[in-house]
């Protein structure tokens, strides 16, 4: 088993950091919730299976000045990767144990099949099966189903970088080409139809900010220029600009950083497609300067640095 | 005004102090005729100029938005029009995601001799905004 072996690598860590980040079971059998174990007698709480949705690495550039051990999957090592392009960790302070990864469910996704009764219990078979109990009955789903969009296009089931690695690395079926099929769908809708589609998901926000919060590279936190007074981009008033506004200042400070990990999509109470508009810059950054955040250390992001002569860059004529 | 004459629209103009905003005074200075549309705001180096500053002004009721700057390698500190460059580029290709149309955005390198070169600009970028109309059709309605 996956865990046992998990809890045999970070029992051989322990003593050597400050900190361990892994997850524990949470407040119900449907919910994993991040620990942070510092003794080795906390290990029993440590689990492992497609529960274990959150990104870890969020918690990094936080803890910059101890040693931590973080326990990562494909998706959250990329993040790694970027905040090593973007020196926001000291990568010799971080122990990072990987676990190749099937996918992880979406919560979401696994009410609305179970039509929002309490589960009582959920386990996890073999080829993606899923059994969950509630009181109204038993229902058996699939993991391809249930797990979040990001899941379906996975480039990356094994992690870039690790330390350790726990289990054997999986290589992608899923093609290259899908990852980014949807926004290119997008674009084929009208201008009308976009800006009204973005105006009907955005006026739904109710600016929780949780988005902002749980994105591992919104590394600005409290200095968000969404809550400053000086400047003051954004006032309090709930209107359809200043929403809008809002996610304008996420997807730009985000301009080829994101990594899609998809946690910004997850915690949304109000299920904005908040990913799309920097998968779309993304595809950009991929067209422009072949650039593909969180995949190579040495990169450079293609907004912090320039050519002098940019071959792909036209000059624009009225 | 008459009524025949076009309403003016919102044009906001984010020009860098060495190159593009020299370039509207010789423009000016040389009685060079220019649409009225424009609102200049002059920034130390189109480096300053935040991706950000061009979605509020569009959002906030700009119909259109220009941004010039020193030409590539003239850059009064060297590289800022570089970084401007590939900032402006990925806006550019970001505005129609949004339902914005990209023509209302337009980003070029003019020096502080170029008066004239400013003129045909101004005129030019005038003339299409106008062709698209107002952004905020909406609002304007709306007492």
């Amino acid at each position: 088993m996956i865990s046992g072996r998990l809890k045999e690598a970070i029992a051989g860590i322990f003593g050597k950091v400050d900190v361990v980040l892994a997850y524990q079971q949470g407040f119900d059998k449907l919910h994993a919730t991040p620990c942070f174990m510092t003794m080795p007698a906390q290990i029993d709480k440590l689990i492992w299976n497609p529960l274990c949705v959150h990104n870890l690495t969020g918690y990094l550039p936080s803890l910059k000045k101890k040693k931590v051990a973080v326990v990562v999957k494909g998706c959250d090592s990329r993040t790694i990767v970027q905040y090593m392009e973007e020196g926001l960790i000291n990568r010799e302070n971080v122990v990072v144990v990987g676990i190749p990864c099937n996918g992880v469910i979406s919560v979401n996704k696994v009410l609305k099949e179970t039509n929002h009764e309490p589960i009582e219990e959920i386990t996890f078979g073999e080829n993606g099966k899923i059994l969950v109990k509630t009181l109204k009955g038993d229902k058996t789903l699939s993991l391809a189903d249930v797990c979040p969009d990001k899941c379906k296009t996975c480039q990356y089931p094994t992690p870039i970088v690790s330390d350790f690695l726990v289990g054997e690395p999986i290589t992608s079926d899923k093609s290259p080409d899908s990852v980014y099929a949807d926004i290119k769908e997008f674009e084929n809708k009208t201008l009308e139809e976009r800006l009204k589609y973005w105006e009907k998901e955005f006026d739904r926000c109710i600016r929780c900010y949780a988005c902002r919060n749980a994105c591992p590279m919104c590394v600005c936190q409290d200095s968000c220029i969404a809550e400053t007074r000086d400047p003051h981009w954004i006032s309090q008033r709930s209107k359809l600009s200043e929403k809008f506004m809002f996610h304008m200042i996420h997807a730009l400070h985000l301009a080829g950083r994101c990594v899609e990990c998809g946690e910004c999509e997850r915690v949304c109470p109000m299920g904005i497609p908040v990913n799309k508009l920097k998968r779309k810059i993304n595809l950009d950054m991929k067209e422009l300067f072949g650039y593909e955040p969180g995949v190579n250390p040495e990169d450079k992001p293609p907004l912090y640095t320039f050519n002098v002569d940019e071959v792909t860059i036209k000059e624009h004529k009225i | 005004m008459s009524d025949v004459a076009p309403r003016e629209l919102r044009i906001v103009g984010f020009l860098c102090n060495w190159c593009s905003y020299g370039g509207a005074d010789t423009a000016g200075v040389s009685r060079f005729k220019q649409p009225t549309d424009l609102r200049i705001i002059r920034v130390p180096c189109s480096g300053r100029v935040d991706p950000l500053f061009i979605v509020k002004a569009l959002l906030n009721g700009a119909d259109g938005v220009l941004v010039s700057g020193c030409h590539p390698r003239d850059c009064h500190y060297t590289d800022g029009n570089f970084y401007a460059r590939r900032r402006l580029e990925m806006l550019k290709r970001l505005l129609p995601f949004l339902g914005i149309d990209e023509k209302r955005f337009y980003y070029t390198w003019i020096s502080a001799s170029e008066g004239a070169r400013w003129q045909q600009t101004v005129t030019d970028f005038t003339k299409r905004v106008h062709e698209l109309g107002p952004l905020h059709v909406k609002k304007e309605v709306a007492p």
